[in-house]
């Protein structure tokens, strides 16, 4: 029999590799939260996850500063692609280059950067280590949040506000009632883009001397004493989150592509 | 009066995102050993990223890993976008739907998971690098693939058609015909896996063998010790990096605005 090449095969390798290495991982973190050390399946892990003040206090503490830094990043982001947006086109995109910059340097030396003068500013880090994580969020994530928000404002055009302010609507009126709702899908990706990560990313406590857990340090201290099973437990709690708000986010964004790489237009 | 206002913002959010690095580079061409204490012009923390060993074998190292998973990871998104693209509807939606995973999903979790599967299921050693190159390259392909099937809307499927009732083969009519045309989508993709791979902290500190660093996991060990030399050893490493990444910015976004201006 003579093979015959056809461009459908092509996605052979890549459907082996999905099922190998992305979803096989997940089933067996599934696996692994819920069975005990003798493989016997057992919902104890996830019971004592929500029976322990210590791992809810973990939950709640990750939600706080990523609800925290996610609102400060919208609160300087928004104004930012605002201004970005509405000036004329051709320096609004060169200038939106500026502020998506950061995003190509590794995070680890921005960080290092911000940490040297927060020490300078402080002194002593460990006196604000709330203030500092957020700052440190903040400075990590703010160039995620602008994007997203400069291609939805981008696409506004003048005319429905010049159309809302003929009609006698207000300055305050034309930004609540026009602006805003169009600007929800670029609201929408932007948070996705910053909650998530603000909830695991332990590397930015860690720098600024929080010795505080958020989720993510769960799951690297589980893993550095080799307990896969509450881990998995963790990791699954994320998924959880993940898939809501990401299922809550599709609504929203529909064709809107990641902006996790500064991908500019 | 207004836009007084509105410059002052925007260069004050500038400085929130420049002044850290920008005050870096300063004290990286001096001797001093913390910022705010002004001593004399030295190359010295310059000379010490480049001679010292550890420092060398950790950029090339890392150097090396991106360019590896960045390769592996355009060939097999650049196949499976366009494997999918022409396939069925269903079997383009599940693939769709399972590259999507990495993409939403927290990096923790995607290292974590790939590394108990790597050591539990498949037995396979962190010291062989596989975990850690099959680790980010499953981070870094959803993005090639997504960044080459629009590409692949946009062609004119009847090119590839007409290449084969003009007696081409199907095998060299996707090298010939629909490759070329999809060529920015492949760049962009390769552009994005090494620049994920470069920034990867996560995946790379549960699936690498422990005697190698990227300078990820290099910078977070480095930062929790007390090593003075070091620590200004990497202020220059990052005066480095920030000017690659600005000349390269500028020049990928020169040749970006040259495409639109034909």
């Amino acid at each position: 029999m003579k093979y015959a090449f056809s461009r459908k095969q092509l996605a052979i390798p890549y459907a082996i590799f999905l099922v190998l290495f992305v979803i096989l991982p997940l089933l067996v973190v599934i696996f692994y939260a819920f069975t005990d050390g003798e493989g016997h399946v057992s919902f104890h892990n996830f019971l004592a996850f929500f029976a322990s003040s210590k791992t809810v206090g973990t939950l709640l503490y990750s939600i706080v500063i990523a609800v925290t830094t996610t609102l400060i990043c919208l609160l300087i982001a928004y104004p930012t692609a605002y201004v970005l947006a509405k000036t004329n086109i051709r320096s609004g995109d060169a200038l939106l280059l500026l502020f998506v910059l950061p995003m190509w340097i590794n995070f680890t030396l921005r960080i290092t950067a911000l940490k040297e003068i927060l020490t300078l500013l402080e002194g002593n880090l460990a006196m604000h280590p709330f203030l500092n994580t957020i700052v440190g969020m903040v400075y990590d994530f703010l160039p995620f949040m602008i994007l997203p928000l400069y291609n939805a404002l981008v696409k506004l055009d003048d005319s429905y506000m010049e159309a809302a302010q003929d009609l006698g609507a207000s300055r305050r009126h034309v930004f609540l009632k026009v602006v805003l709702p169009l600007s929800v899908p670029g609201i929408v990706s932007g948070v996705t883009m910053v909650l998530l990560p603000a909830m695991t990313n332990y590397v930015v406590l860690d720098m600024v001397y929080n010795s505080t857990y958020i989720m993510g340090s769960l799951i690297g201290s589980y893993f550095s004493s080799y307990d896969w099973h509450n881990g998995s437990v963790i990791s699954i709690i994320l998924l959880i989150i993940i898939g809501v708000s990401t299922l809550l986010s599709n609504r929203y964004t529909q064709g809107e592509e990641n902006g996790r790489v500064g991908n500019l237009r | 009066m207004k836009s007084i206002g509105k410059n002052m913002w925007i260069w004050l959010v500038l400085l929130f995102l420049y002044a850290p690095i920008l005050i870096l580079m300063f004290y990286s061409f001096t001797d001093s050993t913390m910022i705010g204490s002004v001593r004399g012009f030295s190359l010295e923390n310059y000379k010490t990223l480049f001679t010292t060993e550890e420092l060398i074998q950790m950029i090339l190292g890392t150097l090396l890993l991106a360019i590896g998973v960045a390769c592996l990871s355009t060939v097999l998104g650049t196949a499976g976008a366009i494997g999918s693209f022409y396939s069925r509807k269903r079997t383009r939606t599940c693939i769709e739907l399972a590259n999507q995973i990495p993409v939403v999903n927290a990096d923790v979790v995607t290292g974590f998971s790939v590394c108990i599967l790597m050591i539990a299921i498949f037995h396979i050693k962190k010291d062989t690098y596989i975990p850690l190159v099959i680790g980010q390259t499953a981070l870094c392909v959803p993005f090639v693939y997504l960044s080459v099937l629009p590409r692949l809307r946009q062609m004119d499927q009847q090119i590839y058609e007409a290449a084969l009732d003009l007696g081409c083969t199907p095998a060299k009519a996707l090298f010939r015909v629909i490759i070329p045309q999809i060529v920015p989508g492949i760049t962009s993709g390769f552009m994005t896996a090494i620049t994920l791979s470069l920034d990867d902290y996560f995946v790379a500190t549960y699936t690498k063998p422990a005697t190698f660093d990227t300078i990820s996991t290099y910078v977070v060990n480095a930062t929790k010790g007390s090593q003075t030399q070091i620590k200004t050893a990497l202020w220059a490493l990052s005066t480095i990096i920030f000017l690659v990444v600005v000349i390269f910015v500028v020049a990928a976004n020169r040749v970006k605005a040259e495409d639109h201006s034909k």
